[in-house]
């Protein structure tokens, strides 16, 4: 199912980029000459082990009706993509952008971690990098921008309450989440300095937390009761919050940004949890292309990628277990979309990783390192060596216009 | 590096307080432990089987609906329902003003430290129905009786409680080859989720010696235990998997019973590996994110030797002198935080006991989530992060400052003079910068706020 796909298609598309956006006056004022470069990447990293059986179902393989009866219930609303594979109905949303071609998948793939399938060990490979656990405590995206000339505060975001090991590391990172500007008067602010230069990690957190509430105008003593503003904060939803912080910030300097999406550990019932999750999936997706607008949009890449997959089978309670191979979501108008890549393995049980798991076929950082070879042209040795220590990229294929 | 009562009050309790006077010596502390628990009595949080009531009337509710066949009469009923899961709701912003003020009041610091540690430990969230704000009885029940007994009891207690088989979906995992599943109605089988969890996080560790097959085989010796609203945590039969299970390599009773899951419980409880990953993680908790090595096996040791006797293996914690670094250390999660807050403004019963839901979230519970710890709700089963970079970032940082400088007022409307709130609330590691800022601020309320935010008042 893979396309090769030359090199030369990121120079084109460079060239493209610098003819459209001269030729229309209604392109929104974006960045184009700050950072290093100009292609926006996004990483969601998916927590709790996405069922990618489910989230992207393989119809085409026979033995999908002895695995997960249920889901032939439910194929006539399951749009269908190319090569057999179909959208979980969840995800219908988002079939404009993948026949827009801004939408594709890698399906069979996996970090190298194997066996004891725990969610936070998986979690700290996928996000590490590496091909053994421990083995760095930096995260790859980190290491990636730590290849990179001219990265200024601003180049990258870790977006959200929790912590993003993915961009952990010597490079710089900004921490931010919606709500949480810092609102005090400006004498409470120069103590508040004075009081924290004691402890270099508060003191840093402070000065940067100072930096990102400053609109312009210096950070203001907040204007309403605590009550008031603490209301303000639960409006929206914060996946969507979250996506749009993001894209706002796509928009400007930013060229790299991480965040989460929780709620795939669906043990049981998980036709009720995974269509919420999917939801949530498709909300951000979109959410992210109509906000950065459509010229920023076409500079983007997102990948949306899971600590392992789940079961192929269902397990005694309406859910799957911990699993192996699993699928990850390539998105953005700068990737080319439209197709399900990767090797299918087949889900009968002899293929079957320690039968009871879909047998990973592909390393799930080949994908995003092939995709952070086309936004910034880092050397493939760079990318496996340091970015992605111990992986092959094998053969390009082709995730980026 | 020896025992100072500050310190003490500080790295093991609940913090400084103005009006209750820090543990005299290590003795004390443990012996705190084994006194009558006074805040559980003063400031009630309800246990599991008061809960159960909320849960066994919900179903009556909806059993009663199923058989309604009048329309307005069925509406009522779906609104008494939707009113029991919100009263439930709630309560929980009642059970969080009592931690709150079982931190402020308390002369055991010790144990509230312990339950918020255990409670960590074996992190509970409901998934279904109503059981999903039941994780402050499953702590009143299963965690706090413990914290002074042996782990194996605790294990026992927090593993086969309704709430915890519910967050890791044991309560329809069956046998396969158990008669329910042979009689092919809606029960289908076996769910790993809570063995795994068992192995993984609760005892033997992820470095522990267990394998994919062991997961299979704890997960099918724990078939047969489930919960029943009428009945509390029940064993059936005729759900548990025929045959004896092997566990890492110890073999149980073929006889399907609740005696093997206790046999298994107490095995992995008293396992090496647990006493390795329990001492490592309650070091890290305590004292430092990397702490001395030799404090780590010294609490191990003690642990194995006592077979998981938490005294003893406390107070090996307690007579080690790398325990008692004087140099601040670890940073409070935010709940930790707000409630040694409150404990250092000496916190009274009202206007927090009495303070509407609306309120209480808004002042405690919204702002625990821009901390990033959201009440009792972390994401995954391995609870909150131990590491101190997990919290001390410009977001958490942001959120406790503006809370600390803009909250206490709410709580403690008579605000205390900065001027001694610096030395009652950071005792001797007061700094001149702070006690500065403390004269230095425009009002009261930031003053206290940036005592608060100070870093000596963060870590601990």
């Amino acid at each position: 199912m893979s396309t090769p796909l030359s090199r030369r298609a990121f120079l084109g598309r460079a060239a493209l980029i610098g003819c459209s956006a001269a030729a229309s006056p209604l392109i929104p004022p974006v960045s184009l000459a700050a950072a290093p470069w100009d292609t926006r990447i996004v990483v969601i990293i998916l927590r709790g082990a996405m069922d990618g059986l489910d989230a992207l179902r393989p119809y085409g393989d026979p033995a999908l009706a002895e695995m997960r009866p249920d889901a032939m219930q439910s194929r006539g609303d399951a749009p269908e993509l190319a090569g057999g594979f179909a959208l979980h109905p969840a995800l219908s949303p988002l079939m404009p952008m993948w026949q827009a071609g801004d939408l594709g998948f890698v399906h069979a793939v996996s970090t190298p971690y194997r066996q004891k399938r725990s969610h936070f060990d998986g979690q700290d490979i996928l996000e590490a990098g590496t091909s053994t656990l421990g083995a760095s405590r930096d995260g790859w995206l980190n290491r990636f921008l730590q290849e990179l000339p001219g990265v200024a505060s601003e180049t990258a975001y870790a977006v959200g309450r929790g912590e993003m090991k993915v961009l952990l590391g010597a490079a710089e990172v900004s921490d931010w989440t919606p709500d949480a500007a810092l609102m005090m008067s400006p004498q409470a602010l120069r103590l508040a300095e004075m009081v924290m230069e004691e402890d270099p990690a508060f003191h840093a957190a402070l000065s940067e937390a100072m930096a990102l509430s400053d609109e312009g105008q210096g950070i203001m003593a907040p204007e309403n009761p605590i009550e008031r503003d603490m209301r303000a904060t639960l409006r929206g939803a914060q996946h969507v919050k979250i996506a749009e912080f993001v894209a706002g910030q796509l928009r400007g300097d930013t060229r790299v940004a991480a965040f989460s999406l929780n709620g795939w550990d669906t043990h049981s019932n998980q036709d009720r949890h995974i269509e919420q999750s999917l939801g949530r999936l498709a909300d951000t997706l979109t959410t992210l292309k109509e906000v950065s607008g459509a010229d920023v949009w076409k500079r983007t890449a997102v990948v949306a990628m899971t600590e392992f997959g789940r079961t192929a089978r269902k397990n005694g309670t309406g859910g799957t277990d911990h699993g192996t191979g699993g699928a990850m979501v390539l998105a953005g108008g700068a990737v080319r979309g439209g197709r399900v890549l990767g090797d299918w393995p087949g889900l009968s049980e002899a293929d079957l990783y320690e039968r009871r798991d879909l047998m990973p076929t592909g390393d799930v950082r080949a994908p995003a390192a092939w995709m952070l070879r086309a936004a910034a042209g880092l050397d493939r040795s760079v990318l496996e060596r340091v970015v992605f220590p111990g992986l092959d990229m094998g053969a390009d294929p082709g995730v980026m216009l | 590096m020896a025992f100072s009562p500050e310190l003490a009050e500080i790295r093991f309790g609940c913090g400084l307080s103005p009006v209750l006077p820090a543990p005299p010596d290590a003795d004390a502390m443990l012996a705190g432990l084994q006194g009558p628990d006074t805040m559980a009595d003063r400031y009630p949080i309800e246990d599991f089987d008061t809960y159960n009531d909320r849960v066994l009337k919900q179903g009556d509710l909806a059993r009663q609906r199923r058989d309604e066949t009048d329309d307005a009469a069925r509406m009522e009923l779906r609104e008494s329902i939707r009113q029991a899961s919100r009263d439930a709701n709630m309560a929980r912003g009642t059970w969080a003003a009592r931690t709150c003020l079982r931190w402020s009041r308390t002369d055991t610091g010790f144990r509230e430290r312990l339950v918020a540690f255990w409670a960590d430990h074996f992190t509970a969230i409901g998934k279904s129905a109503l059981l999903r704000y039941a994780s402050s009885s499953f702590v009143e029940s299963a965690i706090r009786p413990h914290v002074a007994g042996t782990f194996a009891d605790m294990l026992i207690a927090a593993t086969t409680h309704p709430v915890m088989m519910d967050a890791l979906d044991q309560l329809r995992s069956a046998g396969p080859n158990s008669p329910i599943v042979a009689k092919r109605g809606r029960v289908q089988g076996l769910n790993e989720n809570l063995a795994r969890e068992v192995m993984e996080l609760h005892t033997l560790g992820v470095d522990g010696p267990y394998t994919q097959a062991d997961v299979r085989e704890l997960a099918k010796l724990l078939t047969g235990i489930t919960y029943r609203p009428r009945l509390g945590t029940v064993y059936l039969k005729d759900w548990a998997e025929p045959g004896a299970e092997t566990v890492l390599g110890q073999t149980y009773s073929a006889e399907p019973s609740i005696d093997n899951v206790h046999a298994a419980l107490t095995d992995l409880a008293q396992h090496p590996a647990t006493a390795r990953h329990l001492a490592r993680k309650l070091a890290v908790h305590f004292v430092s994110d990397s702490p001395d090595p030799d404090l780590v096996a010294h609490i191990e040791a003690r642990y194995t030797a006592t077979k998981g006797d938490l005294m003893a293996t406390y107070a090996a914690m307690l007579d080690h002198p790398a325990a008692w670094d004087p140099r601040p250390a670890n940073v409070k999660p935010p709940l930790d935080f707000m409630a040694s807050a409150f404990r250092a403004l000496a916190m009274q019963d009202e206007p927090i006991g009495s303070m509407p839901f609306p309120h209480l979230r808004l002042r405690i519970f919204v702002p625990l989530s821009l901390m990033g710890q959201p009440w009792r709700a972390p994401i995954g089963p391995d609870g909150w992060p131990e590491d101190d970079a997990a919290w001390v970032t410009p977001q958490s940082v942001s959120a406790r400052m503006r809370w600390a400088m803009e909250a206490p007022q709410r709580f403690c409307p008579d605000l205390p003079d900065p001027r001694d709130f610096v030395d009652s609330a950071l005792g001797p590691f007061v700094t001149e910068p702070v006690r500065f800022a403390a004269r230095a601020a425009e009002s009261r309320s930031e003053a206290i706020g940036l005592v608060l935010s100070a870093p000596a008042f963060q870590r601990r």
